[in-house]
């Protein structure tokens, strides 16, 4: 499914993000990636969802070999992953329904079946009844229903979650996390990037963490049995 | 087809003030264009004016024969440069001069003979009427046996030529400039619209649109701008035109093909400051 080999990702202007990070998400699978702030967490989703290209190293994702891509494939990649961000990153000027719908239309989804999908999708959000409500009328938590219910929509194999609930508070979190398991529990693979390890430990899950780019930590090698509470580790400001 | 119309149009709604900004900029960068495109027009009409003057006169020797003078005008209307030719008999000629010459009508009346000769007048083509082809045509009306000269204003001939020339090359770069800042000028504004959703554009490549896709809208919404902006324009050319016709002097406006090409052009370079602008947007992202 998702598949790194001994990747590095340096940027032009900034020393290395990535040293040699290799770990493999399987079908079906929830993973957390830890670490603090800095330490790599975004730049292995970029290179996911093939926003970025490994220095060296070899990156696979459902199929594409994210080296050698080319970049009208990087679209088709795109609609079979789901992406959620921190900052929900949904359009102002539209309803959460339209929201929605938009990424179905990118997509060039047929007409007729677009309206149904995205209900069913705000539906298991729990969010069909503010269906016609602007991002602005939407708490925190709401909107970030709404950016998952987009991401949704498409029937990911894969959702990647950067910091999902990083602007969020303790309930709206818990509700968010509950939507992601329920989501994995559904049979699609789950990568979620955060630092609150409070998370972490309420959910018996694969831990991979990062520290200055490189991998220190990842439950499924370390410990067998895979479930393991991760290592201390301070929790970023 | 129909997601691109409604991504273009909603643009207007979202953004109206940078659209009208937009529509505006680029009907006065066109009517500035257009009013140039004017003085071109009327220039070209004044010249074409004149050029209806040049004529060729084959003076004829006393005593040609009728019949070869019949024969030789079926021969130069025959002559690829040649619009018309026309014979002047000596007593039309005398006419002619008495008619004219109102001043000398009393020398005339005293004349015991006519001292006119008979001519053949020709008129060119249009666009054969320069020095060279001018040249050709007299050289060959020479080489009749009953001619006796042949005339044309050489000199004046030549000055059209170079007006003409003159013409074309500050036309040419004149319009030039004022196209490329026109363009300049649109794919700025495009650009502005572009940088103004460039959170939209990210998003919609997170969800997997394709560039084209992305870009649809856009191409639509610049060619609709430059549409309109070039609708604004021959308005606001066609008041400038009224204005001069009535105050200043009597000039002539764009035939209706001429009007079309300038709204076409407005969004043809809409179409292209959008490509340029979302273009090099997309490759920087
Ligand atoms: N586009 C970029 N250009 C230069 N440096 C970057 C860029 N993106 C990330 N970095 C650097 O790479 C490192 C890892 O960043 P990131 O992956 O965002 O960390 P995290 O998401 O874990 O907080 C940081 O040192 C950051 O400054
Ligand atoms: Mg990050």
């Amino acid at each position: 499914m998702i598949k790194f080999t001994n990747v590095f990702k340096a940027f032009p202007k900034g020393g290395l993000a990535l040293k040699d990070v290799s770990f493999h998400v399987a079908k079906g699978e929830f993973a957390f990636l830890t670490g603090h702030s800095g330490a790599g967490k975004s730049t292995v989703m970029k290179l996911i969802y093939a926003e970025e290209r490994p220095t060296s190293g070899e990156v696979r994702v459902s199929g594409y070999n994210v080296n050698e891509m080319r970049p009208r494939e990087v679209p088709m990649l795109r609609r079979k992953l789901g992406i959620v961000f921190q900052d929900f990153r949904l359009l102002e000027d539209r309803t959460a329904e339209e929201n929605v719908a938009f990424a179905l239309e990118v997509t060039a989804a047929r007409a007729s079946t677009i309206s149904a999908r995205v209900m069913r999708v705000l539906t298991q959000v729990g969010l069909a009844a503010k269906a016609q409500a602007y991002p602005r009328e939407l708490s925190g938590g709401e909107q970030q229903r709404v950016a998952i219910a987009r991401s949704l929509v498409n029937e990911p194999t894969v959702l990647l979650a950067d910091e999902p609930t990083g602007n969020l508070d303790e309930r709206a979190t818990r509700g968010v996390f509950q939507l992601l398991r329920d989501i994995n529990a559904s049979g699609t693979a789950v990568v979620m990037a955060t630092h609150d390890l409070d998370l972490v430990r309420q959910a018996p899950y694969r831990v991979i963490e990062l520290q200055e780019g490189a991998l220190v930590y990842d439950s499924s090698v370390d410990e067998t049995g895979g479930a393991a509470p991760p290592r201390d580790q301070a929790v970023a400001p | 087809m129909n997601l691109t119309f409604r991504e273009a149009i909603l643009t207007f709604k979202r953004a109206p003030l940078l659209s009208v900004l937009s529509v505006t900029t680029i009907a006065f960068s066109l009517f500035v264009l257009g009013l140039f495109g004017l003085v071109v027009v009327n220039l070209q009409n004044a010249l074409r004016d004149v050029e209806e003057r040049v004529e060729v006169v084959a003076y004829l020797l006393p005593g040609a024969p009728v019949e070869g003078v019949a024969q030789a005008l079926k021969d130069i209307e025959a002559f690829p440069e040649v619009q018309s030719a026309n014979y002047v008999s000596e007593d039309e000629a005398l006419a002619r001069a008495r008619a004219e010459l109102v001043e000398l009508r009393d020398v005339m009346q005293e004349l015991e003979r006519n001292p006119l000769p008979a001519s053949i007048e020709i008129k060119l083509k249009p666009g054969f009427r320069d020095t060279d082809h001018v040249s050709a045509v007299a050289e060959r009306l020479r080489g009749f046996g009953f001619v006796d000269d042949v005339r044309f204003g050489r000199d004046w001939v030549e000055k059209l030529d170079r007006l003409r020339g003159l013409a074309a090359a500050v036309g040419i770069i004149v319009g030039a400039a004022f196209a490329v800042v026109a363009i300049i000028i649109i794919g700025t504004t495009i650009r502005m619209a572009v940088l103004q959703r460039s959170r939209e554009i990210a998003i919609m490549r997170l969800v997997g649109a394709t560039d084209g896709f992305i870009r649809r809208p856009f191409l639509l919404q610049g060619a609709i701008k430059g549409l309109l902006g070039g609708l604004v324009a021959i308005g606001l050319s066609f008041g400038a035109y009224a204005l001069i016709d009535r105050y200043l002097l009597q000039s002539s406006f764009f035939t209706q093909a001429q009007a079309a090409g300038i709204v076409a052009f407005g969004a043809l370079i809409g179409l292209l400051g959008s490509t340029i602008s979302v273009g090099r947007h997309l490759k920087r992202v």
